[in-house]
């Protein structure tokens, strides 16, 4: 049925933190190593050493320069995948009901043997989130992991998405944002987690931190101003300092 | 309403055994768990206990798999049969190709062994690799230090007895405020993500100084877009606000510096700008409670940093008084720097203010007492919150070493080397310039080298000059040219040997090193040396063996080639010996194994080499029988001791495997490292952790752990008696002399104290016609020319825009798709452009090592690396444009030889609107493996 | 959106064949025997043409029963039950007719409204796609219809009525234009509000997350020149309406004439389907920078 359970258990989704992440794509192979062994069909590579390759890929990251006038322009690293809406328009246009969103935990799955490869889940995600796999012609996305968070084969503190596990600059955080003292819902509560196109009323799970001010674009030059103040004259100038420092010692 | 949903397995098996070893995707080191299904590599995640990345993996480290199973692996050894540069290859047994080589190499050694040049690229066995070519008996043996941050490390050992890159680290868990200049974000990248975030998560702030806003500086709480070549200029004028306001840290200059030792001023004398010392040879302070000359290191001392003395009519000043004079005159003032800086003298005064606050304002200490080596006890830490961190974007510039050398002092200023918050070592350092070796030259015929072929030159009588005053080694290394070049310079081997200057070579040997492609400057002629004959229809550089695991670029080059492994298919220590993997607070080292055994006729390079000098009869690996000492590459890492008790593994060491740095082989090392997960470490005891130069707990446990055999306390050079010791040279004193042309440079540059000049290209070329900086940077998610072999990251970047800034996209009217014309004074490469506000207005630049000959890594030959994709390098030559005395100088730094790559001056010009090819567009080699497969789908066999 | 000519295909012809069954399931023309056998045999070309057509641009059509199962939710899901439903409905109908010679006005209304329907249907697979705001109009299911019924008409050989809704058919395009050409400004997104980002100060993409393409860009970010486009709109309205309509006036309802209005329809009918996908622009096209203002 993919109709949407009208609430789930629990709401596990990202924090994906705008201020820390450097571009490094770590998320984005590491997805793609545990994805194309795992959950379902490989992530197919098509024309991998030619002229053109094209692969399927379940997480990106987008580069993004902001600029307002007169100021210095800022570079924003964007990493994006499935955002694993509550409303999610994905699972309600699937003819087959390949595509669902799990009552237990809120994630958004496709189950591949159902799916015919319409691609019209993809046309309605406005994230980006789902790429059809040329090879396999099914829809590939995120899972979340699903396949690691609840795994007993893997250590517990392992159990949580590729990604996440991967991220060298802790910018990707993994939680259940039903619970309102979760490490996702205080990072999302203290820092203004961002829902991206919000006005499309998808209302997603993963939220954005965005970054934090900058201080050559945003704040005044702040000399901090008597510290650096020279040695007064009156004082013996620089010697008198320093006879003074050798002195305190 | 009740929902389906399908049953799903969340717990399915994930593999049938977890391999743990030692990444090689770059230079990181970090540890990885190698899931391994059915036989084959099924998932690569970081090895959560390892010390260097704690579990976390860049996207190279995750692409691993597709670098192991790369089609353009080599598959055999081979020699060449078509022309070089051809590609066109026959595949050989390793029995013919051994007898290839020693059919080379052993006249070389019998009759003269510096006809062979031996250098290593990116290799991490120099330890091994460099003993090997001692053993042969050349003195032309370096890695590619030179061409790629000897600047740094010369900068950082002369200065303070270790160097940034991944030597030391910030104390990430306890800096309020961190500044990076100029970083690599391909190198040491995992541990600089990691407390970046650490950073940020403490409240600290981060301060990028970079023309270029990616990566680091994106996240950077404060971007300083600096003019390239100028960073030297504002860090002195950070310095001069700093002792203006009397905000450095007099008691820990007092203390571990030698800036209280007294230098004598009379200008003119053979002894100007030298320390005085007593019979003894120590430098002399001036104790301030009894007003009398003693040595330096004399306990219970109070030295004093304010008076002079004088005796038998000379003066002396204390160092600090000589450097506060130089730095507070005007010439430093921020107002002086800023434009050249593109830094507004405001924002330098604050930049300067808040190192001040944070060092002294926010200063941190930790109940921890220790004891200094002169038996002073301290009753605990104090920590000046600052750290800094610095790499390429400062180093690869002619002025490189001395900016280097100013961001230590800046450092060493605040109190914040070494102490809780700023700045630490990674033993095996601190290690003071004594401990090093100096270069070595003596070649005899048949014999080894009478010492190790690198190291640091404390003279002018250290200099590797034969008698008639030409250079030792074929680069040249350690003369007038570039006295200092502790990491030789592997740039400079190619042009050298083709000229035959200072002398000509039978053999090179290289490994790893992609030096007909992105690894020299001037590509196109590099490409020529090599295919170059001379009048008898021989090549010029007669013969070349080349090893490489891949179908690089390079190879098309080798008259033979040795295959290497993968990294997942090989024995290898990362070893204290070498570039180690410690930590600030631990020593560690690692293994790589074969995690999988190799299905083509290759073998790892090391093991090779050791096999082909047996062959050779080379002492130290052969028996007097002429038999092996070491089997393989394994067998060596085990069993040989560089010292007695000490060996490539510092890890359960002898019968017991209780040995720690100490203690006789274990002939089940290797397997002990596996069996704890690839890796060793050790801790430094707590009360040893700071202060490590000068901490009795550090240096007598770094006794115990065989780094050193004796401890080895010193004080940091802020005032470089070293580097004096050739301006003096330059000025005519001294029994060893530059050539006259040089004197007037050595002059200049040869300054005891951090001094910025302008970048040389730039005092050379037309900047009104070249007035565009031109740089390049690595992207996180590649490792130099490899990542493009590798399907899933030559995905992310296969092709390499030039980011223009703002200003110049808009005074030429750029528009989207548009390619241009960069041009040098040596040479002009078409290229695409795409806009780049985040970027200093004079700056275009792009990523390195993308753009690909056709032919090479099994690529299609339509492939994007190979018609969009470029190199910057054709821009750039080893030497500069003829001075007005029609000479041409080195493009690098005179102190140290370091390739200026970040000198590089351009303009820019529209294109036409044409057939979008990258040019120059060299042509196709062939190759030796074929093309990839069209599709892929990994995984679907699990 | 890419103009996949299987949807194209699948679309166009469906409409004119379901349009063809709703006129033959209301009893117009009065046909019977072999006569009705050809007409019926047209209409069920078209229709059932169109809809193993849009097969071909599934990744897994020996799954395509399978999606039968979501007409509670899904609009792709309700078009195929519905179309099985009109298809066999009408069968019976037209079995009767042409082999009985036997009419059954109760089960022939009852398919006319299921093709009605079915291609409603069709039109809201688009029409709920928020993310394609030029599809996510109200004017959508209209079009889809007016087209079913002015090619329905057409294809009847009804002239008069023909005529007037492929005049009405014109209209309701272009005014499917103008709505749809404001549609992305007025629907509110943009790369400020895809990315967090708007508040920070101008958004643009700096580097793509990969060099190369990849299925959201091929599939989403379809580019057609203003001017091609603009050529192709001055076509459709040609063609759609104008000119068969201009032959139809001419016309006593002679195979030749209805013919060529039909072919010339049809043209017309391709290039605003055409551009009905090519001009659809998609959201997630911010987020690699395809729609500056």
């Amino acid at each position: 049925m993919t109709t949407l359970p009208a609430s789930t258990a629990k709401k596990l989704g990202l924090v994906i933190d705008l201020d820390i992440c450097v571009g490094c794509h770590a998320c984005v192979i590491s997805c793609k190593e545990w994805n194309t062994s795992n959950y379902g069909a490989p992530l197919s590579d098509m024309d991998a050493y030619g002229e053109n390759p094209v692969g399927t890929f379940l997480n990106r990251v987008h580069t993004f320069e902001v600029k307002s006038a007169g100021c210095n322009a800022q570079t924003v690293h964007f990493p994006k995948s499935c955002l694993h809406c509550e409303d999610a328009p994905c699972v309600t246009v699937c003819p087959t009901g390949a595509s669902y969103k799990r009552v237990e935990d809120g994630i958004v799955l496709v189950n591949e043997s159902d799916c015919i490869g319409c691609g019209l889940c993809a046309w309605a995600c406005p994230y980006g989130a789902r790429e059809m796999d040329a090879a396999e012609g099914v829809m590939k996305k995120c899972t979340l992991c699903v396949d690691r968070i609840y795994n007993e084969n893997i250590p517990e503190i392992d159990r949580e998405p590729s990604c996440v596990r991967t991220c060298p600059a802790k910018a990707r955080h993994f939680g259940d944002f039903a619970d309102p003292d979760s490490n996702v819902s205080v990072m999302t509560r203290e820092r203004g987690g961002m829902e991206l196109m919000p006005e499309l009323a998808t209302k997603p799970v993963n939220r954005y931190l965005p970054p934090r001010p900058k201080a050559d674009i945003s704040g005044d030059i702040d000399i901090l101003a008597p510290l650096l103040a020279p040695v007064p004259e009156n004082k013996g100038g620089f010697m008198g300092w320093l006879d003074k420092a050798l002195e305190a010692i | 309403m009740t929902v389906h949903q399908p049953d799903l397995d969340t717990s399915a098996k994930v593999s049938d055994e977890i391999r743990k070893t030692t990444c090689y995707m770059c230079a990181c080191r970090c540890g990885i768990n190698v899931h391994m299904q059915d036989g084959k590599v099924k998932y690569i995640e970081g090895n959560r206990d390892h010390p260097v990345n704690k579990g976390v993996l860049c996207a190279k480290g995750s692409a691993g798999i597709m670098q192991h199973y790369s089609p353009a692996r080599l598959k055999s050894p081979m020699k060449r049969v078509g022309e070089r540069g051809s590609g066109e290859f026959e595949e050989i047994s390793w029995d013919e190709a051994f007898d290839i080589a020693v059919s080379w190499l052993k006249p070389v050694r019998e009759n003269n062994p510096e006809k062979l040049a031996f250098f290593t690229g990116r290799d991490q066995s120099q330890s091994m690799t460099s003993w090997w070519a001692q053993n042969f008996g050349t003195p032309n043996y370096a890695a590619h230090g030179g061409f790629c941050s000897v600047n740094m490390a010369a900068a950082g050992i002369y200065t303070m007895g270790g160097a940034f890159w991944e030597f030391g680290a910030p104390d990430w868990d306890r800096t309020k405020l961190f500044m990076i200049f100029g970083v690599a974000e391909d190198h040491d990248s995992n541990p600089i993500k990691t407390g970046l975030s650490k950073v940020k998560a403490n409240g600290g702030k981060i301060i990028g100084v970079n023309p270029i806003r990616s990566g680091y500086n994106a996240i950077a709480d404060e971007w300083v877009g600096i003019t390239p070549g100028t960073d030297g200029l504002f860090i002195l004028s950070m310095i001069h606000e700093l002792l203006k306001a009397g905000k450095v840290d007099v008691d820990y200059l007092r203390r571990y510096t030698n800036l209280p030792q007294l230098v004598n001023t009379v200008e003119g004398s053979a002894e100007f700008g030298l320390f005085l010392r007593d019979a003894d040879d120590k430098p002399q302070v001036l104790d301030r409670a009894t007003g009398k000359l003693v040595a330096f290191d004399t306990p219970g001392i109070m030295a004093d940093m304010a008076n002079g003395y004088e005796v038998d009519g000379k003066t002396y000043k204390p160092a600090f008084l000589v450097m506060a004079e130089k730095y507070m005159s005007d010439e430093y003032a921020p107002e002086k720097a800023a434009d050249r800086c593109g830094i507004s003298a405001e924002r330098i005064k604050a930049i300067a203010a808040q190192l001040a606050h944070t060092a002294f304002k926010e200063e941190i200490t930790i109940d921890q007492p220790w004891t200094d080596w002169k038996g002073e006890k301290h009753d605990k830490m104090i920590g000046r919150p600052v750290a800094f961190h610095a790499m390429r974007g400062i180093s690869a510039h002619s002025n490189g070493f001395q900016t280097c050398r100013a961001l230590h002092v800046l450092q060493i200023l605040l109190g914040s080397v070494e102490c809780p918050g700023g700045f630490r070592f990674k033993p095996p350092y601190p290690k003071p310039v004594s401990a090093h070796p100096k270069p070595h030259m003596g070649v005899t015929a048949g014999a080894p080298l009478n010492g190790p072929h690198l190291g640091f030159v404390r003279g002018p009588e250290d200099l590797l000059l034969k008698e008639d005053g030409t250079a030792a080694r074929i680069d040249k290394a350690f003369t007038w040219e570039n006295p200092m070049s502790s990491h030789g310079l592997m740039h400079m081997v190619i042009s050298n040997a083709y000229a035959g200057d200072p002398y000509k070579i039978d053999v090179l040997f290289m490994y790893m090193a992609n030096m007909s492609w992105n690894s020299s400057m001037n590509t196109t002629e590099v490409m020529k040396m090599l295919t170059d004959k001379d009048e008898n229809g021989e090549y010029v550089i007669p013969k070349l063996i080349y090893s490489d695991a891949y179908s690089s670029e390079m190879v098309a080059f080798a008259d033979l080639i040795l295959p290497d492994t993968t990294y997942l298919e090989r024995h290898d220590c990362i070893s204290l010996l070498d570039r180690p993997i410690c930590e600030a607070d631990a020593i560690a080292d690692s293994i790589r194994w074969p995690v999988v055994e190799p299905d083509r006729d290759v073998r790892g390079f090391q093991t090779a080499l050791i096999q082909l000098g047996v062959r050779l009869g080379l002492p130290g690996m052969t028996n007097e029988d002429g038999s092996a000492v070491y089997e393989d590459y394994a067998d060596y890492i085990q069993n040989h001791e560089r010292r007695p008790g000490v060996g490539p593994l510092a890890g359960f060491r002898g019968k017991d495997k209780k040995g720690k740095g100490r203690g006789e082989p274990n002939p089940n090392q290797i397997q002990d490292y596996i069996d704890n997960g690839g890796f060793w470490i050790d801790h430094i005891p707590e009360d040893g952790t700071y202060f490590k130069p000068w901490n009795a707990a550090y240096q007598d446990w770094a006794v115990e752990r065989g780094i050193f055999d004796s401890i080895q306390p010193y004080v940091f050079e802020v005032y470089s008696e070293t580097v004096q010791k050739f301006r003096l040279a330059a000025q005519g004193h001294g029994a060893h002399q530059p050539p006259e042309h040089l004197r007037a440079q050595l002059d200049m540059v040869m300054d005891p104290l951090p001094i910025w000049y302008e970048p040389f290209e730039q005092t050379i070329v037309d900047t009104d016609e070249y007035p565009i900086h031109a740089l390049t940077q690595r992207p996180m998610a590649m490792y130099h020319s490899w990542g493009t072999q590798n399907a899933w990251l030559r995905q992310i970047h296969g092709t390499n825009p030039m980011y223009v800034s703002g200003e110049i996209w808009n005074e030429h009217g750029f528009e989207e798709g548009d390619w241009a014309w960069v041009t040098s004074v040596h040479g002009k490469i078409k290229v695409p452009v795409v806009k780049m506000d985040a970027l200093n207005g004079k700056t275009i630049w792009t990523w390195n090592a993308i753009g690909k000959r056709k032919g090479a890594w099994a690529l299609d030959e339509k492939a994007p690396e190979a018609n969009k994709g470029f190199l910057l390098n054709h821009l750039i030559h080893e030497l500069l444009p003829a001075k007005g005395d029609g000479m041409r100088w080195a493009n690098s730094d005179p102190v140290t030889g370091q390739a200026a790559w970040f000198d590089l001056r351009v303009k820019i010009e529209k294109a036409a609107a044409g057939d979008e090819i990258a040019q120059p567009d060299t042509p196709a080699q062939k190759s030796p493996v074929g093309r990839g497969p069209q599709d892929i789908t990994y995984g679907e066999d699990f | 959106m890419h103009p996949a000519p299987s949807v194209i295909l699948f679309t166009t012809l469906s409409g004119l064949g379901f349009g063809m069954l709703f006129f033959l399931g209301l009893g117009v023309p009065e046909i019977s025997g072999w006569t009705a056998f050809g007409y019926f045999f047209i209409g069920y070309a078209l229709a059932v043409g169109g809809l193993l057509s849009s097969t071909f641009h599934l990744g897994n059509p020996q799954r395509a029963m399978k999606a039968f199962k979501q007409w509670r939710s899904s609009w792709l899901s309700r078009e195929g039950v519905l179309a099985v439903l009109a298809l066999g409905t009408l069968g019976i109908y037209a079995a009767a007719l042409i082999f009985l010679d036997m009419k059954l006005p109760v089960i022939g209304i009852i398919g006319s409204v299921l093709t009605v329907a079915t291609v409603y249907c069709t039109a809201m697979i688009y029409g709920q796609m928020k993310t394609i705001p030029r599809w996510n109009q109200m004017l959508t299911p209209v079009l889809y219809l007016v087209y079913m019924f002015a090619g329905g008409a057409l294809l009847t050989r009804q002239v008069p009525l023909a005529a007037l809704l492929l005049a009405l058919a014109t209209l309701v395009q272009m005014l499917h234009w103008v709505i749809g050409d404001k549609a992305f400004v007025n629907a509110g997104s943009n790369i400020g509000t895809a990315t967090g980002l708007g508040n920070l100060g101008q958004v643009r993409l700096l580097e793509s997350p990969h060099s190369g393409t990849n299925y959201l860009l091929k599939e989403f970010a379809y580019e057609i020149g203003r001017k091609h486009a603009a050529k192709l709109r001055i076509i459709s309205v040609l063609c759609i309406g104008l000119l068969p309509v201009m032959i139809l006036s001419f016309s006593t309802g002679g195979y030749l004439t209805i013919v060529s209005a039909l072919v010339l329809h049809m043209v017309g009918l391709f290039a605003s389907r055409w551009l009905f996908f090519a001009q659809a622009e998609h959201v997630v096209g911010l987020y690699y920078d395809k729609h500056r203002a």
